[in-house]
């Protein structure tokens, strides 16, 4: 989270204004720009400074524009003729989850399709993410139900005392890797997806060279090409990171130790889903957040329950407001210890001591040594530009011809549905269809116990756009409490949230905060996706007794003062 | 208590936000309340400081009551926590405070341990260090945290530390990692002390101790550093079974008769209710608070009658009742059960004849009582027989045994039961105990000053 803090927004300049005025496919941009303006899941982008650094920003940018689109005409000289047939219709770069679905998409599309991968296959998700930390969130959710004497003596179960044995919780999450992992490559390879071995690089337009350090490589061609390489753990300065007391969340996955101890640099997804973890496992935790709030990329009143449930009746504590400026690894008889700073006036604050400390501050792009200079495209921070249809932008400002990019490489919503979502986008195009993915029908989830789910925006996102356009909103809340499968699962802390149009029914956000969130959230965000509004939904039928009836009593308290049903609005593009 | 719905007319705290103390700002939410929808933050609309708790967690209370006390200034505090207990104390029953475990059989506030000399310091010197979950129990049991000598690795304390200095027993370790391929092999490796001697018998499981049987286990592994005797002596019900009859009907029971006795006796006999705390001088007790001891849960917990010799029979046998429903609700409050100083304890109902108990930390005797003998056995050791009609009604109040057995042996003449009590030698000689029991059996023999 820190690195969001960090990021300072670009004031537009007059010139940027004009070039985006200029362009109706940018005015929209800006305008979803607004929406995403605090988008919760963006904690280390700040799509404002990206937004308005696509366009040149200077005359100098201009006059660099000109040189290089020389420098890359006379490569292309060098280099022979453009290709006229290519090697395949589309290469990917990157075989995470966002390369693998626009790969099964593009071979449904009848496209001849290869994918780089210079590490294994499967990206952050599979291998250091999403996939064995569920297999982690899933030995802690069984733990704390073990351990909840209360709650089972409340259902009339008794269980002697519940133990683990840490290295087989660690094999169980790096079993589900392998097997998912396996599972990726056999879907490529039984579509006839060329897996190429090595780090692809762009050599020129349409022009990919991939190798092993110390091999030949290879130069392929494609008629169109998708960078897909995802992020890294980002690391702020003055941390050092050891990799046995002071981890990041590629560490914490292989789960060598459960420390006594351990603080948890950023509250965002990732720290809290550790937390979940090390205190289900017997450690205490400390958060170090650099916002005056925990969960600050939550819905505020999802966050303050998640915090009353998740954060106070655990042995968590934390410090807010404040950066961890050095982090040193546990040696010479001394433990891990933690520099803090306040946030705000940047003196000295505390001095923390604990047995480990995870780095969760967000993760940084992956696009070192893509040979991105080689078609004029500058990152931005590290990010590669993209329009709303994942076009890459050069420094001059325009579309580069046939190449995109997906996932956390672009920086839009780092999440590996997202990515996947994105690229099935961008195959879509290629195949003749325009598509412009709605960002806002996203839904997005964290795997605590009881789980947060959430798709659109959260109130005070909503609020500040309904006033700029100038509509109302309306907001309906419903308990679990009031559910009898969760009375029946003695799970009754929980609640749903509904943020919408009180005069068309328009979906604008929907927050979960309780058991299962995560699954039940989809009904909400398919409406947003597909334009649903509050007043048909709710005369859609759910079965009893079921979790879902929450979000069926949420649309059914929603008040919407027409009935009339208006068509479906133009889908918003980011 | 704020209406927060249309509906609601009561809420229930689900949990403080803010401690006692805490500077409060306006908008600052302070406390969740369960209203008949949802649980919901409460927020203040004034600045100043949480003065006082009025209800606490897990208690409800109506809507427009007060529920804590703000103060504007520090020194308004006093007084604001003055208006706070008149509050508490004649708070409506349908307060139903959670509070901790009740920690059974009289377990007293022990001392903080001597620091005992640490190797490893924290990094940086003279700092505090302390685990979240040590502060959290610190703040819950009003440790003062900088007083704390830290056990923990790098000098750091614990959360056992913070249960050491508040006297409370050690929540069992959340979870203990056995790797299940260690488990059969090293039992010895994980508990030195008891289970190298014990050889693994196959099929058998671990089941940790609760919090409650924990603390019995605490309290009677401290018992024995107490050098104890016992004096046993033979009583005649006959009498006591008579005057009982007569006040059944008052609702009268027979765990109130046999306290008052028992009160009645140790106003005579102070040194029996006396305590020796560091095993150089006696504390006499201005109170007599008999504990009774009683079976619950699987666990064992010590109610106690307050005053027991000040009392009249009937207000202690109300009393009684209100103690054992509160026991099975687990809310008795910690001097409900932890203020004892003599302790009384009946198997009779089981048809024991004559037991011996241990002695509670911090108590200078406690006394067995066994089961009524239709006839009179002498020994040396002495036995008390209770009549069957008295055991009974033990029962009922605190096993609901059946009563219909009630009078098996009521044509015998001379019933009699044994009483055995177990006191501390260090300051309760055997002659101290003998004239005890002598007056408490000239009490039983001729009850009718117990209705005085």
């Amino acid at each position: 989270m820190q690195a969001s803090v960090s990021s300072l927004p670009t004031p537009h300049r007059p010139h940027s204004i004009i070039r985006s005025n200029s362009n109706p496919s940018f005015r929209s941009c800006g305008l979803r720009k607004e929406a995403f303006g605090f988008q919760s899941l963006s904690q280390f982008l700040n799509r404002e400074s990206r937004w308005i650094r696509i366009f040149p920003t200077n005359p100098r940018s201009r006059r660099q524009f000109v040189f290089s689109a020389s420098a890359s005409a006379s490569a292309a000289d060098n280099g022979s003729q453009l290709p006229t047939s290519f090697d395949y219709d589309l290469v990917i770069i990157g075989a995470g989850v966002g390369g693998h679905g626009a790969a099964l998409h593009a071979v449904e599309k009848g496209l001849k399709t290869a994918i780089v991968e210079g590490d294994v296959m499967g990206g952050t998700c599979v291998n250091r993410g999403c996939v064995p930390s569920k297999a982690l969130l899933a030995v802690s959710g069984r733990m704390r139900e073990l351990q909840n004497e209360h709650h089972l003596k409340a259902l009339g179960l008794q269980v002697a005392a519940a133990g683990y044995d840490r290295q087989a919780v660690a094999d169980h999450a790096n079993n589900l890797a392998s097997k998912i992992r396996g599972n990726l490559t056999n879907s490529l390879k039984a579509l006839g997806v060329d897996i190429l071995t090595g780090f692809g690089t762009i050599v020129g337009p349409q022009k990919v060279k991939y190798g092993k350090v110390g091999l030949s490589d290879n130069v392929i061609t494609a008629k169109d090409i998708i960078i897909a390489t995802g992020s890294v753990p980002f690391v702020p300065k003055g941390i050092e990171v050891d990799g046995k007391t002071v981890i990041t969340s590629d560490h914490a996955l292989k789960l060598e130790i459960v420390p006594d101890w351990i603080a948890i640099v950023g509250s965002g997804y990732i720290g809290l889903e550790f937390s979940d973890v090390y205190t289900a496992l017997g450690s205490e935790v400390t958060f170090i957040e650099a916002m005056d709030q925990l969960m600050p990329g939550f819905d505020p009143e999802i966050g303050k329950l998640a915090q009353r449930v998740l954060i106070n009746p655990r042995k968590i504590d934390y410090h807010t407001g404040v950066f961890a400026t050095k982090i040193t690894p546990a040696k010479d008889g001394k433990p891990v210890i933690i520099e803090l700073i306040d946030a705000k006036t940047k003196e000295p604050k505390d001095t923390l001591e604990v047995d480990a400390a995870l780095i969760a501050t967000g993760r940084a792009p992956f696009t070192k040594g893509l040979g991105l200079d080689n078609i004029n495209v500058e990152t931005q921070r590290g990010f590669v530009p993209v329009d709303e249809r994942m076009r890459v932008i050069d420094a001059g400002g325009n579309p580069v011809p046939h190449l995109y990019c997906i996932g956390d490489a672009n920086g839009k919503l780092m999440l590996a549905h997202a990515a996947s979502a994105q690229g099935i986008s961008v195959v879509e195009q290629l195949t003749g269809k325009d598509n412009v993915l709605n960002h806002l029908s996203i839904p997005a989830a964290c795997f605590t116990h009881p789980e947060i789910s959430m798709v659109g925006l959260t109130e005070p996102q909503a609020r500040e756009k309904a006033e700029k356009e100038g509509f109302e909103i309306s907001i309906a809340k419903t308990s679990f409490k009031a559910n009898t499968k969760a009375l029946a699962e003695n799970e009754g802390e929980g609640l749903a949230k509904l943020i919408y149009r009180p005069d068309n029914g328009e979906i604008l956000g929907v927050h979960i905060f309780g058991m299962h969130a995560a699954d039940l959230i989809h009904e909400a965000s398919n409406a947003i996706a597909l334009g649903t509004r509050v007043q048909d939904i709710k005369f859609a039928v759910h079965a009893h007794p079921t979790l879902s009836e929450v979000l069926d009593e949420l649309y059914k308290s929603a008040k919407v003062n027409s009935d009339i049903t208006k068509p479906v609005s133009e889908p918003v593009s980011v | 208590m704020p209406a927060l719905s249309s509906t609601m007319t009561e809420g229930k705290i689900v949990s403080w936000v803010k401690s006692e103390g805490d500077v409060l700002s306006k908008g600052e939410a302070v406390v969740v309340v369960e209203s008949d929808k949802a649980d919901m933050d409460v927020e203040t609309f004034y600045d100043g400081i949480l003065a006082a708790i009025v209800v606490n967690e897990g208690e409800s209370a109506p809507v427009g009551a007060p529920i804590g006390l703000l103060a504007e200034t520090e020194d308004e505090i006093a007084e604001a926590k003055a208006k706070a207990a008149a509050q508490s104390s004649s708070a409506p029953a349908t307060s139903a405070p959670k509070v901790e475990e009740p920690a059974p059989v009289a377990a007293k506030v022990e001392a903080p341990a001597p620091a005992p000399t640490v190797a490893a310091g924290p990094a940086t010197p003279g700092k505090v260090v302390a685990t979240p979950y040590a502060k959290k129990l610190a703040k819950q049991h009003k440790v003062d945290i900088n007083k704390l000598a830290g056990t923990g690795p790098f000098g750091r304390i614990t959360p056992e530390d913070v249960e050491k200095a508040a006297g409370i027993a050690p929540a069992p370790k959340a979870n203990v990692a056995a790797p299940v391929a260690q488990a059969v092999a090293a039992p010895a490796a994980s508990s030195p002390k008891a289970a190298a001697s014990f050889p693994e018998i196959p099929g058998s499981h671990v089941v940790p101790f609760t919090t409650m049987q924990a603390a019995v286990s605490k309290n009677m592994l401290e018992s024995l550093s107490v050098p104890t005797f016992r004096v046993g002596y033979p009583i005649a019900t006959d009498a006591l079974d008579a005057l009982y009859e007569k006040v059944k009907p008052k609702g009268v029971t027979m765990t109130a008769l046999l306290a008052k006795a028992a009160a009645m006796a140790l106003v005579q006999h102070p040194v029996v209710n006396s305590t020796c705390k560091d095993g150089k001088s006696f504390t006499y007790n201005n109170s007599i608070n008999i504990a009774v001891a009683v079976a619950i849960n699987g666990g064992l917990i010590t109610p106690v009658l307050q005053d027991a010799d000040k009392l009249d029979l009937y207000l202690l046998s109300q009393k009684w009742k209100e103690l054992v429903e509160k026991a099975r609700a687990k809310q008795l409050q910690p001097q409900e059960y932890n203020s004892g100083t003599f302790t009384l304890s009946n198997l009779g109902m089981f048809g024991v004849d004559r037991f011996d108990a241990i002695l509670p930390p911090g108590q200078g005797a406690i006394m067995a009582v066994g089961a009524s003998k239709p006839t009179v056995i002498a020994g040396k050791d002495g036995f008390f027989s209770v009549k069957n009609k008295m055991l009974v009604w033990s029962c009922m109040d605190m096993c609901k045994t059946d009563a219909s057995s009630a009078s098996i042996f009521s044509a015998y003449p001379d019933n009699r039961y044994l009483v055995n009590v177990t006191a501390d030698h260090r300051i309760i000689y055997g002659a101290d105990l003998a004239a005890f029991l002598q007056t408490f059996s000239k009490i039983i023999e001729n009850p009718e000053s117990l209705t005085m």
